[in-house]
Protein backbone atom coordinates (compact mmCIF):
# COMPACT_ATOMS: atom_id res chain seq x y z
CA UNK A 1 0.00 0.00 0.00
CA UNK A 2 2.47 2.56 -1.08
CA UNK A 3 1.22 6.33 -2.91
CA UNK A 4 1.95 6.88 -6.33
CA UNK A 5 0.92 9.02 -9.01
CA UNK A 6 -1.15 6.06 -10.35
CA UNK A 7 -3.51 7.73 -7.72
CA UNK A 8 -3.37 11.21 -9.88
CA UNK A 9 -3.67 9.42 -13.25
CA UNK A 10 -6.77 7.23 -11.67
CA UNK A 11 -8.23 10.63 -11.03
CA UNK A 12 -8.03 11.79 -14.02
CA UNK A 13 -9.63 8.97 -15.56
CA UNK A 14 -11.93 8.51 -13.47
CA UNK A 15 -13.35 12.21 -14.34
CA UNK A 16 -13.34 11.18 -18.38
CA UNK A 17 -14.77 7.96 -17.52
CA UNK A 18 -17.43 9.76 -15.96
CA UNK A 19 -17.96 12.96 -18.36
CA UNK A 20 -18.15 10.37 -21.00
CA UNK A 21 -20.87 8.11 -19.45
CA UNK A 22 -23.16 11.30 -18.60
CA UNK A 23 -22.83 12.75 -22.04
CA UNK A 24 -22.76 9.58 -24.71
CA UNK A 25 -24.59 6.79 -22.22
CA UNK A 26 -27.00 7.73 -19.62
CA UNK A 27 -29.07 10.22 -22.14
CA UNK A 28 -30.09 7.40 -24.92
CA UNK A 29 -30.79 4.94 -21.96
CA UNK A 30 -32.86 7.19 -20.06
CA UNK A 31 -34.68 8.41 -23.22
CA UNK A 32 -35.50 4.78 -24.33
CA UNK A 33 -36.56 4.09 -20.76
CA UNK A 34 -38.78 7.09 -20.91
CA UNK A 35 -40.06 6.67 -24.27
CA UNK A 36 -41.17 2.92 -23.16
CA UNK A 37 -42.53 3.86 -19.60
CA UNK A 38 -44.59 6.38 -22.04
CA UNK A 39 -45.77 3.33 -24.13
CA UNK A 40 -46.40 1.00 -21.37
CA UNK A 41 -48.42 3.36 -19.99
CA UNK A 42 -50.53 4.47 -23.09
CA UNK A 43 -50.66 0.81 -23.75
CA UNK A 44 -52.61 0.09 -20.94
CA UNK A 45 -55.10 2.77 -21.41
CA UNK A 46 -55.05 1.00 -24.22
CA UNK A 47 -56.47 -1.89 -23.12
CA UNK A 48 -58.27 -0.29 -20.14
CA UNK A 49 -59.99 1.63 -23.16
CA UNK A 50 -60.58 -1.74 -25.06
CA UNK A 51 -62.38 -3.30 -21.96
CA UNK A 52 -64.45 -0.60 -21.26
CA UNK A 53 -65.70 -0.84 -25.27
CA UNK A 54 -65.73 -4.36 -24.99
CA UNK A 55 -68.41 -4.21 -21.80
CA UNK A 56 -70.55 -1.46 -23.64
CA UNK A 57 -70.76 -3.71 -26.71
CA UNK A 58 -71.50 -6.07 -24.79
CA UNK A 59 -74.46 -4.85 -22.86
CA UNK A 60 -74.88 -2.92 -26.51
CA UNK A 61 -75.55 -6.62 -28.06
CA UNK A 62 -77.48 -8.00 -25.18
CA UNK A 63 -79.66 -5.03 -25.37
CA UNK A 64 -80.28 -5.54 -29.08
CA UNK A 65 -80.84 -9.13 -28.79
CA UNK A 66 -83.39 -9.06 -26.00
CA UNK A 67 -85.44 -6.03 -28.13
CA UNK A 68 -85.03 -8.36 -31.09
CA UNK A 69 -86.74 -11.05 -29.07
CA UNK A 70 -89.12 -8.59 -27.91
CA UNK A 71 -90.02 -7.38 -31.61
CA UNK A 72 -89.92 -10.93 -33.25
CA UNK A 73 -93.32 -11.84 -30.05
CA UNK A 74 -94.56 -8.97 -30.90
CA UNK A 75 -94.54 -9.56 -34.32
CA UNK A 76 -95.76 -13.15 -34.03
CA UNK A 77 -98.83 -12.21 -31.60
CA UNK A 78 -99.84 -9.68 -34.22
CA UNK A 79 -99.37 -11.96 -37.11
CA UNK A 80 -101.72 -14.53 -35.06
CA UNK A 81 -104.52 -11.92 -34.60
CA UNK A 82 -104.45 -10.51 -38.10
CA UNK A 83 -104.45 -14.30 -38.99
CA UNK A 84 -107.12 -14.74 -37.14
CA UNK A 85 -108.98 -11.50 -38.03
CA UNK A 86 -108.38 -12.92 -42.05
CA UNK A 87 -110.14 -15.99 -41.12
CA UNK A 88 -112.77 -14.22 -39.43
CA UNK A 89 -113.35 -11.70 -42.28
CA UNK A 90 -113.18 -14.37 -44.63
CA UNK A 91 -116.13 -15.90 -42.91
CA UNK A 92 -118.36 -13.31 -42.53
CA UNK A 93 -117.53 -12.40 -46.27
CA UNK A 94 -118.50 -16.46 -47.14
CA UNK A 95 -121.56 -16.20 -45.09
CA UNK A 96 -122.33 -12.63 -46.55
CA UNK A 97 -121.79 -14.26 -50.12
CA UNK A 98 -123.82 -17.58 -49.44
CA UNK A 99 -127.10 -15.70 -47.87
CA UNK A 100 -126.95 -13.64 -51.50
CA UNK A 101 -126.98 -16.42 -53.02
CA UNK A 102 -129.35 -18.14 -51.02
CA UNK A 103 -131.36 -14.97 -51.61
CA UNK A 104 -130.87 -14.43 -55.47
CA UNK A 105 -131.75 -18.67 -55.39
CA UNK A 106 -134.95 -17.78 -53.91
CA UNK A 107 -136.03 -15.14 -56.06
CA UNK A 108 -135.17 -16.96 -58.70
CA UNK A 109 -136.95 -19.30 -57.73
CA UNK A 110 -140.24 -17.66 -56.89
CA UNK A 111 -140.12 -15.76 -59.73
CA UNK A 112 -140.18 -19.45 -61.46
CA UNK A 113 -142.76 -20.56 -59.41
CA UNK A 114 -145.10 -17.38 -60.52
CA UNK A 115 -144.55 -17.92 -64.17
CA UNK A 116 -145.43 -21.53 -63.99
CA UNK A 117 -148.25 -20.69 -62.55
CA UNK A 118 -148.54 -17.77 -65.40
CA UNK A 119 -148.12 -20.54 -67.88
CA UNK A 120 -150.61 -22.96 -66.40
CA UNK A 121 -153.29 -20.18 -65.57
CA UNK A 122 -152.94 -20.04 -69.43
CA UNK A 123 -152.88 -23.28 -70.31
CA UNK A 124 -156.23 -24.16 -68.24
CA UNK A 125 -157.52 -21.09 -69.73
CA UNK A 126 -156.76 -22.56 -72.84
CA UNK A 127 -157.82 -26.24 -71.38
CA UNK A 128 -161.31 -24.88 -70.75
CA UNK A 129 -161.79 -22.53 -73.38
CA UNK A 130 -161.06 -25.56 -76.10
CA UNK A 131 -163.60 -28.00 -73.39
CA UNK A 132 -166.11 -25.01 -73.70
CA UNK A 133 -165.40 -24.80 -77.34
CA UNK A 134 -165.88 -28.68 -77.87
CA UNK A 135 -168.79 -28.69 -75.83
CA UNK A 136 -170.67 -25.27 -77.44
CA UNK A 137 -169.28 -25.81 -80.96
CA UNK A 138 -172.00 -27.57 -81.69
CA UNK A 139 -174.24 -24.74 -80.08
CA UNK A 140 -172.01 -21.39 -80.42
CA UNK A 141 -170.50 -19.12 -82.62
CA UNK A 142 -166.97 -18.68 -81.26
CA UNK A 143 -166.80 -15.23 -82.98
CA UNK A 144 -169.67 -14.26 -81.34
CA UNK A 145 -168.85 -15.06 -77.95
CA UNK A 146 -165.35 -13.75 -78.05
CA UNK A 147 -166.19 -11.53 -75.39
CA UNK A 148 -167.14 -13.49 -73.32
CA UNK A 149 -164.31 -15.42 -73.38
CA UNK A 150 -161.92 -13.04 -72.76
CA UNK A 151 -164.27 -12.06 -69.51
CA UNK A 152 -163.93 -15.54 -68.27
CA UNK A 153 -160.10 -15.87 -69.03
CA UNK A 154 -159.60 -12.81 -67.03
CA UNK A 155 -160.93 -14.01 -63.61
CA UNK A 156 -159.57 -17.28 -63.88
CA UNK B 1 5.73 -20.86 -8.50
CA UNK B 2 6.23 -23.35 -5.79
CA UNK B 3 7.01 -26.27 -8.62
CA UNK B 4 11.11 -26.35 -8.95
CA UNK B 5 12.91 -24.65 -6.46
CA UNK B 6 10.29 -22.48 -5.69
CA UNK B 7 9.88 -19.29 -3.61
CA UNK B 8 8.96 -19.84 -0.01
CA UNK B 9 5.71 -19.10 0.74
CA UNK B 10 6.49 -15.47 2.57
CA UNK B 11 8.77 -14.57 -0.81
CA UNK B 12 5.26 -15.89 -3.17
CA UNK B 13 3.20 -13.38 -1.23
CA UNK B 14 5.68 -10.51 -1.85
CA UNK B 15 6.10 -10.94 -5.31
CA UNK B 16 2.41 -10.93 -5.43
CA UNK B 17 2.30 -8.06 -3.83
CA UNK B 18 4.52 -6.34 -5.93
CA UNK B 19 3.72 -3.89 -8.27
CA UNK B 20 4.89 -3.35 -12.26
CA UNK B 21 5.87 -0.03 -12.00
CA UNK B 22 7.88 2.54 -13.92
CA UNK B 23 11.12 1.84 -11.38
CA UNK B 24 11.12 -1.69 -12.32
CA UNK B 25 11.99 -3.09 -8.93
CA UNK B 26 9.43 -2.78 -5.18
CA UNK B 27 8.87 0.25 -4.47
CA UNK B 28 10.98 1.38 -1.29
CA UNK B 29 9.12 4.57 0.13
CA UNK B 30 5.69 4.68 1.69
CA UNK B 31 4.67 7.80 -0.61
CA UNK B 32 6.57 8.46 -3.69
CA UNK B 33 4.52 10.42 -6.88
CA UNK B 34 7.28 9.45 -8.68
CA UNK B 35 5.94 6.12 -9.91
CA UNK B 36 2.97 4.88 -11.68
CA UNK B 37 2.03 1.42 -11.29
CA UNK B 38 1.86 0.28 -14.67
CA UNK B 39 0.03 -2.60 -13.83
CA UNK B 40 -2.41 -0.74 -11.73
CA UNK B 41 -3.23 1.87 -14.60
CA UNK B 42 -3.12 -1.05 -17.10
CA UNK B 43 -6.14 -2.79 -15.72
CA UNK B 44 -7.85 -0.08 -14.49
CA UNK B 45 -8.05 1.72 -18.11
CA UNK B 46 -8.64 -1.35 -19.74
CA UNK B 47 -11.20 -1.87 -17.52
CA UNK B 48 -13.07 1.31 -17.64
CA UNK B 49 -12.43 1.66 -21.30
CA UNK B 50 -14.16 -1.68 -21.31
CA UNK B 51 -17.24 -0.68 -18.86
CA UNK B 52 -18.07 2.70 -21.40
CA UNK B 53 -17.77 0.56 -24.31
CA UNK B 54 -20.67 -1.64 -23.00
CA UNK B 55 -22.45 0.93 -21.83
CA UNK B 56 -21.99 2.66 -24.97
CA UNK B 57 -23.14 0.03 -27.26
CA UNK B 58 -26.44 -0.47 -25.01
CA UNK B 59 -27.07 3.38 -24.92
CA UNK B 60 -26.58 3.30 -29.02
CA UNK B 61 -28.75 0.18 -29.13
CA UNK B 62 -30.77 1.64 -26.68
CA UNK B 63 -34.74 1.15 -28.08
CA UNK B 64 -38.41 1.83 -26.24
CA UNK B 65 -39.82 -1.32 -27.60
CA UNK B 66 -39.16 -4.59 -26.68
CA UNK B 67 -35.41 -4.55 -24.74
CA UNK B 68 -32.89 -7.50 -25.74
CA UNK B 69 -31.63 -9.65 -22.79
CA UNK B 70 -28.32 -7.15 -22.57
CA UNK B 71 -30.40 -3.75 -22.87
CA UNK B 72 -32.76 -5.29 -20.20
CA UNK B 73 -29.96 -5.74 -17.80
CA UNK B 74 -28.36 -2.75 -18.42
CA UNK B 75 -31.48 -0.75 -18.36
CA UNK B 76 -32.04 -2.79 -14.27
CA UNK B 77 -28.55 -1.09 -14.04
CA UNK B 78 -29.76 2.49 -14.85
CA UNK B 79 -32.75 2.45 -13.01
CA UNK B 80 -31.18 1.00 -9.90
CA UNK B 81 -28.76 4.09 -9.87
CA UNK B 82 -31.52 6.41 -11.52
CA UNK B 83 -33.50 5.48 -7.81
CA UNK B 84 -30.81 6.02 -6.01
CA UNK B 85 -29.40 8.95 -7.20
CA UNK B 86 -33.38 10.56 -7.28
CA UNK B 87 -33.70 9.70 -3.60
CA UNK B 88 -30.32 11.16 -2.54
CA UNK B 89 -29.65 14.14 -4.35
CA UNK B 90 -32.79 15.91 -4.73
CA UNK B 91 -31.41 19.20 -7.08
CA UNK B 92 -32.06 17.70 -10.73
CA UNK B 93 -29.34 19.44 -12.29
CA UNK B 94 -26.84 17.51 -10.59
CA UNK B 95 -28.43 14.56 -10.89
CA UNK B 96 -27.62 15.04 -14.44
CA UNK B 97 -24.20 14.93 -14.02
CA UNK B 98 -24.27 12.80 -11.06
CA UNK B 99 -25.99 9.75 -11.45
CA UNK B 100 -24.28 8.87 -15.06
CA UNK B 101 -21.14 9.09 -12.33
CA UNK B 102 -22.56 6.75 -10.24
CA UNK B 103 -23.09 4.32 -12.65
CA UNK B 104 -20.10 4.53 -14.06
CA UNK B 105 -18.46 4.17 -10.70
CA UNK B 106 -20.40 0.89 -9.90
CA UNK B 107 -19.91 -0.55 -12.93
CA UNK B 108 -16.43 0.43 -13.40
CA UNK B 109 -15.73 -0.98 -9.93
CA UNK B 110 -17.19 -3.92 -9.81
CA UNK B 111 -15.48 -5.24 -13.26
CA UNK B 112 -12.04 -4.30 -11.19
CA UNK B 113 -13.06 -6.33 -8.30
CA UNK B 114 -14.10 -9.11 -10.78
CA UNK B 115 -10.31 -9.40 -11.35
CA UNK B 116 -10.29 -11.20 -8.08
CA UNK B 117 -11.98 -14.15 -9.40
CA UNK B 118 -9.50 -14.61 -11.88
CA UNK B 119 -7.20 -17.15 -10.61
CA UNK B 120 -4.42 -15.31 -8.61
CA UNK B 121 -1.09 -16.92 -11.03
CA UNK B 122 -3.08 -16.77 -14.24
CA UNK B 123 -1.90 -13.15 -15.43
CA UNK B 124 0.95 -12.91 -13.34
CA UNK B 125 2.71 -16.56 -14.67
CA UNK B 126 1.44 -15.20 -18.39
CA UNK B 127 3.16 -12.18 -17.66
CA UNK B 128 6.35 -13.60 -16.33
CA UNK B 129 6.17 -15.76 -19.18
CA UNK B 130 6.01 -12.72 -21.48
CA UNK B 131 8.67 -10.80 -19.38
CA UNK B 132 11.39 -13.89 -19.79
CA UNK B 133 10.63 -14.25 -23.35
CA UNK B 134 11.48 -10.36 -23.42
CA UNK B 135 14.94 -11.12 -21.96
CA UNK B 136 13.86 -10.37 -18.69
CA UNK B 137 13.93 -12.49 -15.12
CA UNK B 138 11.13 -13.46 -14.63
CA UNK B 139 11.95 -13.14 -10.37
CA UNK B 140 10.84 -9.28 -11.02
CA UNK B 141 7.97 -9.83 -13.43
CA UNK B 142 5.39 -8.30 -11.36
CA UNK B 143 2.03 -8.33 -11.82
CA UNK B 144 -1.02 -7.24 -9.97
CA UNK B 145 -4.46 -7.79 -11.42
CA UNK B 146 -6.94 -6.52 -8.67
CA UNK B 147 -6.77 -2.58 -9.37
CA UNK B 148 -8.94 -1.99 -6.53
CA UNK B 149 -6.33 -3.65 -4.16
CA UNK B 150 -4.10 -0.75 -5.33
CA UNK B 151 -4.58 1.61 -2.99
CA UNK B 152 -3.62 4.55 -5.45
CA UNK B 153 -6.76 3.47 -7.53
CA UNK B 154 -8.86 3.61 -4.70
CA UNK B 155 -8.03 6.96 -3.31
CA UNK B 156 -8.11 8.46 -6.31
CA UNK B 157 -11.49 7.56 -6.77
CA UNK B 158 -12.27 8.79 -3.37
CA UNK B 159 -10.46 12.11 -3.97
CA UNK B 160 -12.42 12.56 -7.33
CA UNK B 161 -15.79 12.14 -5.31
CA UNK B 162 -14.07 14.93 -2.91
CA UNK B 163 -13.38 17.25 -5.49
CA UNK B 164 -16.64 16.67 -6.64
CA UNK B 165 -17.96 17.45 -3.39
CA UNK B 166 -15.87 20.56 -3.24
CA UNK B 167 -17.45 21.93 -6.08
CA UNK B 168 -20.77 21.44 -5.14
CA UNK B 169 -20.44 22.79 -2.12
CA UNK B 170 -19.23 26.13 -4.12
CA UNK B 171 -22.04 26.00 -6.61
CA UNK B 172 -24.77 25.52 -4.10
CA UNK B 173 -23.91 27.82 -1.21
CA UNK B 174 -21.58 30.27 -2.99
CA UNK B 175 -18.10 30.46 -2.32
CA UNK B 176 -18.77 32.74 0.48
CA UNK B 177 -21.58 30.81 1.88
CA UNK B 178 -19.30 27.61 1.86
CA UNK B 179 -16.52 29.32 3.47
CA UNK B 180 -18.72 30.65 6.17
CA UNK B 181 -20.01 27.04 6.48
CA UNK B 182 -16.83 25.57 7.31
CA UNK B 183 -16.40 28.16 10.31
CA UNK B 184 -19.82 28.30 11.74
CA UNK B 185 -21.24 24.36 11.42
CA UNK B 186 -21.20 22.02 13.06
CA UNK B 187 -21.28 24.00 16.71
CA UNK B 188 -22.64 27.26 15.59
CA UNK B 189 -21.65 30.58 15.01
CA UNK B 190 -19.22 32.07 17.44
CA UNK B 191 -15.82 33.52 17.28
CA UNK B 192 -14.62 31.40 19.87
CA UNK B 193 -15.55 28.15 18.13
CA UNK B 194 -14.71 29.06 14.65
CA UNK B 195 -11.26 27.21 14.81
CA UNK B 196 -12.73 24.23 16.04
CA UNK B 197 -15.98 24.34 13.50
CA UNK B 198 -13.17 24.89 10.92
CA UNK B 199 -11.29 21.55 12.37
CA UNK B 200 -14.18 19.32 12.60
CA UNK B 201 -14.83 20.74 8.71
CA UNK B 202 -11.49 19.41 7.52
CA UNK B 203 -11.67 16.22 9.69
CA UNK B 204 -14.63 15.54 8.58
CA UNK B 205 -13.46 15.52 4.35
CA UNK B 206 -10.03 14.01 5.18
CA UNK B 207 -11.98 10.85 7.41
CA UNK B 208 -14.84 10.79 4.67
CA UNK B 209 -12.28 10.31 1.61
CA UNK B 210 -10.00 8.52 3.67
CA UNK B 211 -12.58 5.92 4.70
CA UNK B 212 -14.36 5.75 1.26
CA UNK B 213 -11.05 4.57 -0.49
CA UNK B 214 -9.50 3.00 2.21
CA UNK B 215 -13.09 0.49 2.51
CA UNK B 216 -13.10 -0.54 -1.09
CA UNK B 217 -9.12 -1.27 -0.97
CA UNK B 218 -9.45 -3.25 2.49
CA UNK B 219 -11.73 -5.47 1.14
CA UNK B 220 -10.34 -6.14 -1.90
CA UNK B 221 -6.62 -6.49 -0.85
CA UNK B 222 -7.99 -8.75 2.24
CA UNK B 223 -9.59 -11.02 -0.35
CA UNK B 224 -7.15 -11.31 -2.63
CA UNK B 225 -4.41 -11.86 0.16
CA UNK B 226 -6.79 -14.87 1.09
CA UNK B 227 -7.02 -16.47 -2.51
CA UNK B 228 -3.11 -16.89 -1.90
CA UNK B 229 -3.16 -18.02 0.42
CA UNK B 230 -5.87 -20.85 -0.77
CA UNK B 231 -2.88 -20.74 -3.82
CA UNK B 232 -0.50 -21.65 -1.38
CA UNK B 233 -1.98 -24.35 0.39
CA UNK B 234 -2.91 -26.21 -3.10
CA UNK B 235 0.87 -25.24 -3.94
CA UNK B 236 1.57 -27.01 -1.08
CA UNK B 237 0.29 -30.46 -2.05
CA UNK B 238 3.59 -31.42 -4.40
CA UNK B 239 5.79 -30.78 -0.63
CA UNK B 240 2.86 -32.76 1.29
CA UNK B 241 4.31 -36.40 2.14
CA UNK B 242 1.60 -39.36 2.26
CA UNK B 243 -2.23 -38.38 2.84
CA UNK B 244 -1.29 -34.79 3.06
CA UNK B 245 -0.65 -34.06 -0.37
CA UNK B 246 -3.66 -34.89 -1.90
CA UNK B 247 -5.52 -33.92 1.53
CA UNK B 248 -3.93 -30.20 0.63
CA UNK B 249 -5.15 -30.19 -2.65
CA UNK B 250 -8.68 -30.90 -1.62
CA UNK B 251 -8.62 -28.20 0.35
CA UNK B 252 -7.58 -25.66 -1.67
CA UNK B 253 -10.93 -26.85 -4.22
CA UNK B 254 -12.94 -26.54 -1.67
CA UNK B 255 -11.79 -23.07 0.16
CA UNK B 256 -10.90 -21.51 -3.49
CA UNK B 257 -14.64 -22.49 -4.53
CA UNK B 258 -16.38 -20.85 -0.98
CA UNK B 259 -13.81 -17.80 -1.08
CA UNK B 260 -14.97 -17.05 -4.61
CA UNK B 261 -18.56 -17.89 -3.98
CA UNK B 262 -18.45 -15.56 -1.47
CA UNK B 263 -16.39 -13.19 -3.02
CA UNK B 264 -19.38 -12.29 -5.57
CA UNK B 265 -20.85 -11.64 -3.06
CA UNK B 266 -18.01 -8.91 -1.58
CA UNK B 267 -17.02 -7.53 -5.13
CA UNK B 268 -20.89 -6.84 -5.86
CA UNK B 269 -21.18 -5.17 -2.54
CA UNK B 270 -18.40 -3.19 -2.55
CA UNK B 271 -19.06 -1.65 -5.93
CA UNK B 272 -22.43 -0.91 -4.10
CA UNK B 273 -21.23 0.21 -0.91
CA UNK B 274 -18.67 2.78 -3.13
CA UNK B 275 -21.62 4.22 -5.37
CA UNK B 276 -23.94 4.52 -2.54
CA UNK B 277 -21.31 6.36 -0.70
CA UNK B 278 -20.50 8.31 -3.69
CA UNK B 279 -23.87 9.53 -4.23
CA UNK B 280 -24.21 10.88 -0.13
CA UNK B 281 -21.29 12.55 0.13
CA UNK B 282 -22.50 14.68 -2.89
CA UNK B 283 -26.01 14.86 -1.35
CA UNK B 284 -24.35 15.65 1.67
CA UNK B 285 -22.48 19.04 -0.38
CA UNK B 286 -26.28 20.21 -1.72
CA UNK B 287 -27.49 20.74 2.14
CA UNK B 288 -26.35 23.35 4.33
CA UNK B 289 -25.84 22.79 8.05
Amino acid sequence: MNLTSTLFAQLVVFFILAWFTMNFVWPPIVKALDERARKVAEGLEAAERGKHDLELATRRSVEALREGKEKSAELLAQAEKRAAQIIEEAKAQAKIEADRVIAGAKAEIEQESLRAREILRDQVAALAVAGAEQILRREIDAKAHDDLLHTLKREL
Amino acid sequence: MATEAGPTASEYIVHHLTHLNTTGAAQKNIVDFGVFNLDSLFYSVGLGLFTVFLLYRAAQKATSGVPGRFQAAVEILVEMVSNQAKGIIHREESRRFVAPLALTVFVWIFLMNAMDLLPVDLLPRIWEAIYGAAGGDPHHAYQRVVPTADLNVTLGLSIGVLLICLWYNVKIKGFGGWVHELFSAPFGKHPLLAPINFLMQIIEFAAKTISHGMRLFGNMYAGELVFMLIALMGGAWVAGSGISGPLLWIGHVLAGTIWAIFHILIITLQAFIFMMLTLVYIGQAHESH
